[in-house]
């Protein structure tokens, strides 16, 4: 990297998009889920009125102290676990000092140099192949506390700012990656993958318009200039509420400062970080108002608190509360029920209940002895396309599917066994969601009977008696002219056989 | 005799048994405070309806025949920088002239729940920053043995309120030497306890890491009876140790022979008054007469405690005053923005002292500076820790005087405040190792101000400061003496 070189206009023009890489680290703010906060046994619930779930401690009144909500220590361990990263035996805390009206100490508590988690990564991939899996590294998770929120008047009446401190103290997770991802869309990958791990260990519930996920994205350019490596001043994007305002924002970035390079030529010697913030309205990012002098915390330990230590074998304990990871069940799907890497993403990135789900429904097919060729995939497009349409439609969790795996698996069964084809089948379900029936009932109630082939030899001779021109183009050489009889025979005969039909036309006419 | 003569073990017997109502003894106690306070300002707050409405009950559930707990009907005095519930507390600053705690601190619950009764709020240093009371923010206490001098702080209310005898008993915090300085300059016993002994929870951080509540008596004996009460573990502080408390009353009488008293080289040297060193010397005497052996030790990192502590505490300081920023229950400075209404707030509303110590602190934690001041400090904390270690592997206590002179007079030290933070230099290292200490009477000056003497043990060994205090005061009448006014 040359920090000081500087380029000319015609350098600068010259540059194409395939000398300019991106990078991109990313801070993601995660609310654990605990019942009270991070050192007081106030409420985390969102959503009540201004300031009812504080006490002294929260509000920062003299004399309180804190005490480490153990809980929110567990959910980090296990985060961290999840996140691949080395675990500290010993942790303390640290105070973040700064004034601001909705932090009521004049200091946060959160950790300095010695994190709860140290190094990992999470490996991101993408199922259509838009860049290559790789593991990306994670720097650091660290616990602190989140602080209140201000409501400013926005009236221009120029009323007092109000401040809410339901917020303040509710136990946070800061994991920041080191600046690793190299496109908007492997940051989008990232974020995805993190919310699917966090959702699967049950650490946070992920919800982004409560503010339980936030991030924060720092972005800048490598540029090859004659075979010199020069970097852009880093922005700093924060309050990115969603995965969209993520993506759009590191490729607004990215767009933004090749355009400002090109024309002044600054490199991140020249300019100091700039804090900027997302405009979703406009879709841009704009220039935040704080001061650009960089802010001195003074970060010392905190004497209120004593340090953390824990042994291998209480982590270890904590990480055999984790049951289930996207990237195992992802490998399980694909080695153990034959789905290909698209399919295997549809069901796991549902979580762990459609997991299951279909685990259920395949393994039934898989040992009904139904001569299904490839149980997995049969079973991934019925609940890819049936289960979770139906799930969205009715807006509802997997665990309120009115039916059980085991009957959809008998379902399926019933198909390869070919007592009634897949459109019938289809009708079943819907027989089945419609009036809550059960397998059995739903096939009755549709009237669907196994039909005797000498039924079949019947109604086919009608017919080709009935059809002599459509007969004698399938006798010209037009085979697929049998089409259209088959449709007439599921006419007379709904629970007829399509495959049968058609069979036993070819054999009766001499094909 | 009259009731502010009796110790506090006899007042809590005489209640008991029904010979005193604790009505009486409040109201006694409460006449006393009205009668002297105009003269040495030992109060901020005195509480006489709560206090009144306290003893009605204790005095009710008396005769009723219940248990009334180990300090039934004691009325106590509490330092102005603990939080008492619906009771203004000030810690001695503008700052929080008007704040009124919704909670009471863990030792002010804990005195209650053993029948003891709030009977008002003592003066001390803005914050508890200070050794003469001169800080406080309203007026200074002054020393019932002499009004020109100081009491000493920053308990110095709190001394003041024992000495001229207007509370049987009171509490402190100790910082630096907060409790046992005054109690050195009043003529009476004041313990530090073990950092991690006493809860902190309520007590308005000045040092966090130094900080510890404590009583302040006139005999060792009544320390013990009240310690019984202050000390163990408290689940709202992190940092209170869950270590058994001992039977401090119990460990009073037994006989001092065995007991291993290190002289600490480092308190005779140069800077200790003469008087002061001749009534320890005394001490040590009384000491060796109890059966007591005494052997010279070395304290070497504790020359350099005066420096790491005046970093360390500013530090903390200037982190734990960052609350008081006129957003929610202090005082607020009219202002028109933000930035304008903390500085304005701050700068009316904090006095010098505080101000200065808040600069000092801010400054050592600054980037850049961190690793000379606080890492440094904190590297100079270990080294006595260590050396207190070491000392406690060869004795039980450590003996000396606990102030190099008697009480100063008022504005003495205005030119030099780096002489007013020497009154510390036997003191602060007790606090930064953790160890408790404890100061009683050994003796007067040729002014007639007293001497005090300081004894440490090994971390959670109060039990054995309080039996060497209690014996020395078997064969001695230093802390019976009262002052005139
Ligand atoms: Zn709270």
């Amino acid at each position: 990297m040359n920090q000081t070189l500087e380029t000319t206009q015609a350098q600068r023009d010259a540059v194409t998009d395939a000398d300019v890489t991106l990078i991109v680290g990313l801070e993601v703010h995660v609310q654990l889920d605990t019942q009270s906060k991070l050192f007081c046994n106030c409420s985390t619930a969102y959503g009540a009125d201004a300031n009812t779930q504080t006490c002294p401690v929260c509000t920062g009144m003299p004399g309180t102290l804190p005490v480490i909500n153990q809980r929110a220590l567990k959910l980090a361990i296990k985060t961290g676990l999840a996140l691949n990263c080395k675990i500290a035996n010993y942790t303390k805390w640290d105070r973040k000092n700064y004034f601001y009206p909705d932090l009521p100490k004049g200091y946060q508590i959160s950790q300095f140099d010695k994190p709860i988690c140290g190094e990992g990564h999470l490996t991101i991939s993408d199922a259509k192949g838009a860049f290559e899996t790789r593991d990306i590294q994670i720097e650091r998770a660290h616990l602190e506390e989140d602080a209140g929120k201000s409501i400013h008047d926005e009236t221009g009446a120029q009323k007092p700012s109000k401040i809410d401190l339901n917020r303040t103290g509710t136990p946070l997770l800061e994991i920041v990656t080191k600046p690793d991802l190299r496109s908007a869309e492997e940051a989008k990958a990232f974020l995805t993958e993190l919310k699917l791990i966090l959702t699967y260990i049950d650490v946070s519930d992920c919800n982004m318009q409560e503010g339980s996920l936030r991030c924060d994205a720092n972005v800048n350019l490598h540029i090859k200039v004659d075979g010199e490596k020069i970097a852009t001043p880093i922005a700093e994007v924060k309050n990115l509420n969603s995965f969209r305002a993520a993506e759009r924002a590191i490729g607004y970035e990215a767009e933004r400062q090749l355009r400002v390079w090109k024309k002044d030529g600054l490199g991140i010697a020249d300019a100091p970080k700039q804090t900027r913030g997302w405009d979703d309205a406009n879709q841009k990012t704009t220039k935040s108002r704080e001061k650009e002098d960089a802010a001195d915390y003074r970060y010392f330990p905190d004497p209120d608190l004593i340090a953390v230590e824990t042994t291998d074998e209480e982590i270890n304990a904590i990480g055999s509360t984790i049951e289930y990871l996207p990237s195992k069940l992802r490998t399980e799907l694909m080695e153990s029920y034959g789905l290909e890497a698209y399919d295997t993403e549809v069901i796991v990135s549902q979580g762990i209940g459609v997991v299951t789900y279909y685990k259920t429904v395949a393994d039934f097919l898989t040992k009904s002895a139904s001569g299904s060729k490839s149980p997995g995939k049969t079973a991934s497009n019925w609940v890819a396309q049936e289960v979770l349409r139906y799930l969205n439609e009715q807006n509802c969790a997997i665990g309120d599917y009115p039916i059980s795996g085991d009957q959809l698996g008998e379902l399926l069964a019933r198909i390869a066994k070919g007592d009634f084809d897949q459109t019938r089948g289809k009708d079943v379900l819907a027989q089945m969601l419609e009036n809550r029936a059960d397998l059995e009932a739903a096939i009755e109630k549709l009237g669907i009977k196994a039909v005797d082939s000498g039924e079949v030899e019947a109604l086919c001779q009608q017919i080709i008696d009935e059809n002599q021109g459509v007969i004698e183009q399938i006798k010209g050489g037009k085979v697929q002219a049998v089409g259209s009889l088959i449709g007439k025979a599921k006419k007379l005969n709904p629970n007829i056989n399509p495959n049968l039909v058609k069979e036993t036309i070819l054999k009766q006419i001499g094909i | 005799m009259q009731i502010e003569q009796l110790s506090a073990a006899e007042l809590v017997k005489r209640i008991g048994t029904g010979e005193l109502t604790a009505a009486q003894c409040t109201d006694h106690f409460l006449g006393k405070i009205r009668d002297k306070n105009d003269d040495n300002g030992a109060f901020l707050a005195q509480c006489d309806e709560q206090a009144a409405d306290a003893a009605k009950q204790i005095d009710a559930s008396i005769a009723a025949g219940k248990s009334p707990g180990p300090l039934a009907g004691l009325p106590v005095a509490v330092k102005d920088g603990i939080c008492t519930a619906g009771i203004t507390t000030t810690a001695g600053s503008k700052m929080l002239s008007e704040f009124v705690p919704p909670y009471d601190a863990t030792i002010v619950s804990r005195l209650k729940d053993a029948g003891a009764i709030v009977i008002g709020k003592t003066n001390m240093d803005e914050f508890a920053m200070g050794s003469s009371n001169e800080n406080s923010a309203f007026h200074p206490a002054k020393n019932p043995w002499n009004h020109d001098h100081v009491p000493g702080g920053s308990s110095g209310g709190s001394a003041t309120a024992v000495a001229a005898a207007m509370a049987p008993v009171a509490i402190g915090s100790d910082t630096g030497g907060s409790i046992r300085q005054p109690a050195s300059f009043c003529g009476i016993t004041g313990l530090k306890p073990t950092y991690g002994r006493v809860s902190r929870y309520g007590l308005i951080a000045f040092a966090s890491s130094l900080d510890q509540i404590g009583p302040m008596t006139r005999s060792a004996e009544d320390c013990a009876l009240v310690m019984q009460t202050l000390a163990g573990h408290d689940k709202n502080d992190s940092t209170s140790a869950p270590v058994d408390v001992a039977d401090y009353m119990a460990a009073l009488e037994k006989p001092l022979s065995g007991l291993k008293v290190g002289i600490c080289k480092q308190h005779f040297e140069e800077g200790l008054g003469e008087e002061v060193r001749a009534s320890v010397n005394d001490a040590i005497d009384v000491l060796k007469t109890l059966g007591a052996s005494t052997v010279e030790i070395e304290l070497p990192y504790t020359q350099y405690g005066i420096a790491a502590y005046y970093v360390i505490a500013p530090c903390e300081a200037s982190s734990n005053l960052s609350r008081f920023d006129g957003v929610r229950y202090t005082n607020r400075a009219a202002a028109e923005n933000l930035e304008e209404m903390y500085s304005k707030t701050r700068a009316e509303f904090f006095g010098e002292e505080v101000k200065k110590r808040i600069m000092l602190g801010t400054h050592a934690l600054s980037s850049g500076y961190y690793d000379a001041y606080y890492l440094k400090a904190s590297k100079v904390r270990r080294m006595i820790k260590n050396d207190y270690d070491k000392a406690f592997e060869s004795v039980d206590l450590i003996l000396g005087p606990t102030v190099p002179t008697t009480a100063f007079k008022f504005n003495q030290h205005a030119a030099d405040p780096l002489a007013m933070y020497l009154a510390d230099i036997y003191t602060v290292a007790a606090n930064l190792s953790g160890v408790p200490a404890i100061s009683i009477p050994c003796g007067f000056d040729s002014a007639g101000l007293p001497v005090g003497l300081q004894l440490q043990a090994r971390r959670f060994d109060e039990a054995t400061l309080l039996q060497a205090a209690h014996q020395y005061q078997t064969q001695t009448d230093w802390h019976q003496r009262s002052p005139q006014s």
